[in-house]
Order: C-alpha cells, then structure tokens, then sequence
C-alpha cells in the first residue's frame, strides 16, 4: 500500500496542472470571443495577434 | 435655402481611453461584422489608419478595439475608413459596470473550476473508504490516511470555491435578514470543522467531499444565472451605444467635437444630423427640418422645425441639418423629469422579494431548527455529544438546499433560452417571475399597437411607380416608405434636396417635387401625414401615411384575455386615432392625451387598487409608467431609456411575443413550485434519515446528486407548448 503514498499526490499534481492550464485560458481571455476565434481560421493571411 | 449634405466628421477624441502607461484605445461597436470575411476587412482597414498601432474585432461582441500608437490618435479616421468600407460604427464607453460584472463571472468560473477539482479529487479517496463502510477490506490505518488526502484536497477548494457564498452571506447577515447563502456557508464551514475533528479522532464520517460537491452544484446554478443577467446588460450596453449617448457641439472656431451628452451645458450650439436625436432642449438657429416626436409624445405626424422653434430632448430629426442653440443642460431636458420617474419605480421595484429568497425565509430557520434539535435531542437521549453533532450535521448537509440553489436558476435559464429564440430577450430571472403575477396589461398605442411608423395608405399602383424614382433619391422616412412600396427602378437625376420641404429632380426630362404641400403649391389637409408629387405645371397627387395595427395587436389582446388578464390603452396621443385603434383591438378602457406623469400615475393607482401591471411601452413617455408597473415589456424599436426601463425587450412585428412571453413565464412559475415540491419531498425523506443515523458519507453524495438532478431534469420542461393562433 505503500505506493498510494506515491501516486496519490502524482494523480494530485495532474489534476492541478489541468487547473492551472484552465486558469491561465481564463487570464487569457481565450474565451472572449468564441465566435471570433472560430471564424479566425478561415482567415488567409497570418496575423500577429495584439494585445486586445 | 439650407440643403442637406454630408456634414463634416466630428472629433471623436472624447471617446479615446488612456491606459497608464499605455497607448490611447478606442472602442467601437461594429453591428454589421458577421463573418470571418467581415473580421479580416475590418481589421485591414482600422491597421491601414495612418496611427493606429493594432485593431483587433471581437465577432462574438461585434466590438473592434483599436489601440494607436501615441497620444492624439485619430479617431473620426478610423470611423470615416470603416464607413467608406460600409461597415457603420459607434464609438463608445464599455463602462465600469460592465467590467465588475466581468469580474464577476471570471470570478465564478474560476471557483467552479477549483470546486470541479476538488470534486474528483476528494472522490478519488473517498470511493475507498466508501468501499471501507460496505465491509471491504480497509485498515484503519488506510483509511485515516485516506481521510487525510481528503481533507487536504477537499478543505481549501472548499474554502476557495465557497468564497461567493461567504460573502453574499455575511453582507445578508449585516443586513440582518438571511438569505439561501447563510444556511450554505454554514452548513460548509461546519462540514468541514467535523470532518476534520473526526479525522483527527480517527472517526468513520468525513463530508469532504460532500462540501466541495455541494458547492460545485451550487456554483453551477450561479453561473446559469450569472450569463443570464450577463447577456441581457451586455445587449442593453450595445443598444446604449447605438442610440447615441454623445452630441455634435460646434465650437467658437467652427470646429466640431462629439462630447457625451452630460456634458452639454445651455448655450452651446449643437449640430444635429438628419438621423439623429435631439441630445438636449433647446432652440433652433438655423435649419430647417421635421422633428419626429412620436417616441417622445405617442403624437405620429411629424412636426416642422424652423429657426426659433423651441423642440425637446429625445426628438427625432428627419430631413435637414439643424443648427440648435441647447436651452437645458441633458439633467434638466425634458428627458430627465422623465429619468426621475423611471427612478423612483426602479426603487419600488427593488423591494421585490424573489421565489427564491421567500423559499429560503421559511426553509433557514426550519433547517436550522431542525439541526439544533438533533444535537440537543441525540446528547439527551444518550448518544454522547460527538454522535449527536456528527448527526446534527448530516442533517445541515442532506437538507443543505442544493436542489433549491438549483430549482429556480435552471428553470429560468431554460425559459429565457426559449424565450431568446422566440425573439423575447429577458433581462433577469427576477422579471420572469413578476410577469407570471401579471393580471392588468396597460398597452401603449404608438409603436406597440401600431408599428410606430407610417405606412402608405391605398396606394395606387401607377401612382406610385410614377412618383418612385424621385422617392428613391430621398433620405426622408415617408419617401423611404414609398420606395418600399414601389418595385425597384430608376432614379431621377439632378436632385436636389430642400430640407424640411422635399425633393425636386429630372424624371424622363421633366423637372418634378415630392414633398410638403407648401413645397408644391397645393393645399394641405392639416392633421394628416401626406406627402405630394407633380410634375412641373401638372396636376398635383396626394400620398397619405398612416400609422398601421400590428397586424396580429387583436389577436395578441384576444389571447391575453383568455388568459384571465384585462386589457387597457393608455396613450399620449389624441383620442381619435386612440379611440381608432382601441376599437380595431376590441379594447374597452382607454385614454388618450396622457403625459408621462399620468401614465405612470394610472400605473400606480392600479397598483394600489391590487393589480399587478404589466406595462407594454416603448416611448419615452411610457418609460415612467414601464419602471412603475409590476413588470414590463418594451419593443425592440422602442429607445434605449424605455429598454432600460422593461424588464423584457421583444424584436420583430409580433404582439404576440407578449403572449408567448406571459406564457412561458407562467410555465417556468409552475415549474419552479414544483421544484420545490420535489426538494420538499427529498428533504422530507433525507431529514428523518439523517436523524437516526441512517446517512453515512455515501448516502449524503447520492441524495445530493440524485436531487439536483432531478430538479434540473424538471426544469427543462418549461414552456414546451408553442403558442400559435
């Protein structure tokens, strides 16, 4: 049983890099404009993208 | 003779925002970007501006954010580069209101995140020693460390996640009232104080991730009712922007600058454009043009402006360029006795108590009751007082009202999002819940009855294809109903348009007018709205405008009194066409020639006789009368003060949106009482549970979840039937 004393924090440690990764989306803004991302695409030229 | 033309562009320099440190910005709204196409136009064309450092379009908003690259950015340029583009924009203030609610949400998103992780996380041990309760094999030694994982995960997501709650919570509590979130943040807080001893004392029941499950379905529901109100204020804002919060003032030196209309002072000169509102009171200097005073009085014929005529706030100008010396500042036009009005029944309003809260003023206290008794009573009957709190608490937390926190949010959620496809947009859950108390309905009759906007009376085919190319040169909004009237065709040439009075040009080599009697020589029929056509030296032709029904206004009144609600017309129109319209209807009760002190008057006075008001209005004079009634609907081309003032905002020609709206309402009422039926009976079956000792860890997460989900799968019931006729 010992190992849980190992994995139990791993899986922990995954779960909290998937929260971080979600924090910093927010900070991003990435979800400003669903619309707009979604439409970028279709877009041709590439853009640098500023700061909005 | 003043001719209409293209004005120069005004500076817009009021408009630009200054970050600390940071380029100048500028925000516009771009209500015709729609397509990926659309985005990639824009933003060439803003980044082409000599000056502009980055233009990025929000699609999702129909916002363009144009950062420049020093001070003194050049604002009309861009607005001039999108126009020539065909792509009309606004400038305007996104406001501070409107970033707090963003905060807000980032707020909630974020502790439903944290709660989210939390959940699985604390599951992940608490299946374990779940599994430990049905007699698997789990040393106890496993398990407190088990309980110890739990607690360290599930504590501080619980604490962080439960932050909106605490401090909604405490500021109900400084208000000496208790709202749903006091029963939340205590029952959270206590979970996790027991737990934690009990972990201590190497117990059997921790509530981890009870706690954190609870707030997540809780936060849930928030999140629901935040994107609700969210969407709602976010349209408000853009219609805000659209009509125009800002005035034309043209300096000592000729110059123009738009300034936003607080900062209007009597004695300025103003430009106002054909289009456009009048900002404040004032006088015309020169100029000559027809005012439209239709939302502002519920009068439909235009009025003629010339020089020295004194016109209001809130007026629409027609035809010419108008040259206004302003009379008022904008906090003593005419449209702020009206803005008082709308305060005073804003704060009438506020008094409301929602489903929700009443629930939650006799479900506290019970619970709390209740949880105490299981202490007191288990420690007197011999449990020892750690069994009796460990009971004690389980009662807090199977009761803790989870599927109340749900019930009502859900509902509401669903009946906006049918109402939302329905062309009726809701502005908060709160004005669904007044609208299905509604019994009186108070119409207006300008533009709610009517489309509040003239149409072409028994036009003559030849007549009109006749009079049409001329028509199609003009800007004018009745030589605009014209066109519509006509097919496509040619356009007269060598126009020229005589402002206030019509156009003249060249058809087939014939020189001929479309405009005011005056213009044409021919007698005028006073209180109708017409417009006359000849050619040169030739019989004069007259078109007559009416102001035309909705076409389904009788139906929608036949409908609603089906529906057990009684009908009045009160409009400040005079009271032959009033009495027209109210008998076309089948309306009884009307009165015409109100001011918006009578309407809002009457509105009250119902009240006071113990009818709930629903009021229908979308002029400036019913704005009153809108924020005094029980609830209120206004139309979609009703003005921004008016859409502020109602409660639900509905598009496109159908009176019958108010119907469908009443009934949805009504729908999601039911629905809601029948979710609370339901928490009422899980709780009846969970508390005596919980009482005797029946409820370990395990049962508490089934019972919550199955609850929710229940109430949640209930919700989606609302408002299933379509009304047709």
């Amino acid at each position: 049983m010992d190992i849980v004393i190992f994995l139990a924090p791993f899986s922990l440690g995954l779960g909290l890099v998937a929260l971080g990764a979600f924090w910093w989306t927010l900070r991003d803004g990435q979800y400003q404009d669903p619309a707009g991302d979604a439409a970028r695409i279709l877009i041709d030229e590439p853009e640098d993208r500023p700061a909005a | 003779m003043a001719m209409t033309g293209a004005a120069p562009r005004a500076d817009l320099g009021a408009f630009l925002r200054r970050g600390e440190g940071q380029p100048e910005t500028l925000e516009l709204l771009v209500p015709d970007v729609r397509c990926a196409g659309c985005m990639a136009k824009v933003e060439r064309a803003a980044q082409a501006v000599p000056g502009v450092a980055a233009a990025r379009v929000n699609l999702s908003q129909k916002r363009l954010t144009v950062a420049f690259e020093a001070a003194g950015g050049d604002a009309a340029a861009v607005v001039a580069a999108l126009e020539r583009l065909g792509y009309p924009s606004t400038p305007f203030d996104p406001g501070a209101a409107r970033e707090a609610h963003d905060r807000e949400g980032r707020e909630l998103i974020l502790a439903m995140a944290v709660a989210g992780f939390g959940v699985l996380n604390t599951m992940m041990f608490s299946v374990p020693i779940w599994a430990g309760l049905f007699g698997q094999e789990l040393g106890s030694a496993t398990r407190t460390l088990m309980m110890w994982f739990s607690g360290v995960v599930g504590a501080p997501c619980a604490l962080y996640a439960g932050l909106p709650f605490f401090r909604s919570a405490w500021r109900s509590l400084k208000a000496r009232r208790a709202n749903m979130d006091v029963p939340i943040s205590i029952g959270v807080l206590l979970t996790l104080a027991i737990s934690f001893s009990e972990t201590f004392l190497k117990g059997r029941d921790v509530y981890f991730d009870a706690a954190v499950s609870l707030l997540f379905l809780l936060l849930i529901g928030r999140w629901l009712e935040h994107r609700l109100r969210a969407r709602a204020s976010s349209a408000a804002a853009d219609l805000l922007a659209l009509q125009a919060a800002s005035a034309t003032r043209i300096g000592p030196d000729g110059a123009l600058a738009a300034i936003p209309v607080a900062e209007v002072r009597p004695g300025d000169l103003l430009l106002v454009r054909p289009g456009d509102r009048l900002p404040v009171d004032g006088e015309v200097v020169d100029g000559v043009s027809e005012l439209d005073n239709s939302l502002l009085t519920g009068e439909t014929a235009p009025v003629a402006a010339a020089a020295g005529a004194a016109c209001r706030a809130g007026a629409l100008n027609l035809s010419g360029v108008l040259r206004l010396r302003a009379t008022a500042a904008s906090e003593d036009s005419a449209l702020a006795a009206i803005a008082r009005l709308v305060e005073l029944g804003a704060q009438a309003r506020s008094r409301y108590v929602r489903l929700a809260d009443k629930a939650a003023a006799v479900y506290v206290p019970v619970v709390h009751t209740v949880a105490l008794l299981t202490f007191a009573g288990g420690w007197a009957l011999g449990l020892g007082p750690r069994e009796a709190l460990i009971r004690a608490v389980a009662v807090l937390i199977v009761t803790c009202p989870c599927a109340l926190g749900l019930a009502v949010p859900a509902v509401q959620i669903t009946a906006s999002a049918r109402l939302f496809r329905r062309g009726v947009l809701v502005k908060s859950g709160a004005a669904l819940e007044r609208l299905a108390e509604v019994d009186h309905v108070v119409f207006d009759k300008t533009g709610v009855l009517t489309l509040g906007r003239p149409r072409l009376v028994d036009p003559a085919p030849s007549v009109v294809a006749m009079a049409a190319p001329l028509a199609r040169a003009s800007r004018h909004p009745l030589a605009r109903t014209l066109t519509e009237a006509a097919c496509d065709g040619p356009i007269a040439t060598d126009v020229v348009e005589y402002a206030g009075l019509g156009v003249e040009g060249t058809i087939d080599g014939r020189r001929a007018r479309l405009g005011r009697a005056a213009f044409l020589g021919a007698p005028s029929h006073g209180d109708a709205t017409e417009l006359w056509f000849g050619f040169e030296g030739d019989t004069k032709v007259r078109f007559r405008f009416e102001d035309t029904l909705r076409p389904d206004a009788a139906e929608a009144v036949t409908a609603l009194r089906a529906r057990g609600l009684t009908v009045e017309i009160l409009s400040g129109d005079l009271s032959g066409p009033v009495g027209r319209v109210a008998q076309a209807v089948g309306v009884r009760t009307w009165r015409a020639a109100c001011t918006p002190q009578d309407k809002a008057g009457a509105v009250e006075a119902l009240a006071a006789a113990g009818h709930k008001v629903l009021m229908v209005g979308d002029g400036l004079n019913d704005a009153g009368a809108l924020a005094r009634a029980h609830a209120a609907m206004a139309p979609g081309s009703a003005l921004e003060a008016s859409q502020n003032a109602a409660d639900l905002v509905f598009s496109g020609e159908r009176l019958t949106a108010v119907v469908t709206a009443v009934d949805v309402a009504r729908s999601a009422h039911r629905r809601a009482l029948e979710n609370f039926g339901l928490a009422a009976i899980y709780n009846l079956l969970a508390t005596p549970a919980a009482i005797l000792g029946f409820v370990n860890p395990f049962v508490a997460a089934i019972a919550m979840s199955t609850s929710s989900l229940v109430v949640t799968l209930n919700a989606l019931r609302t408002g299933g039937r379509r009304w047709t006729s």
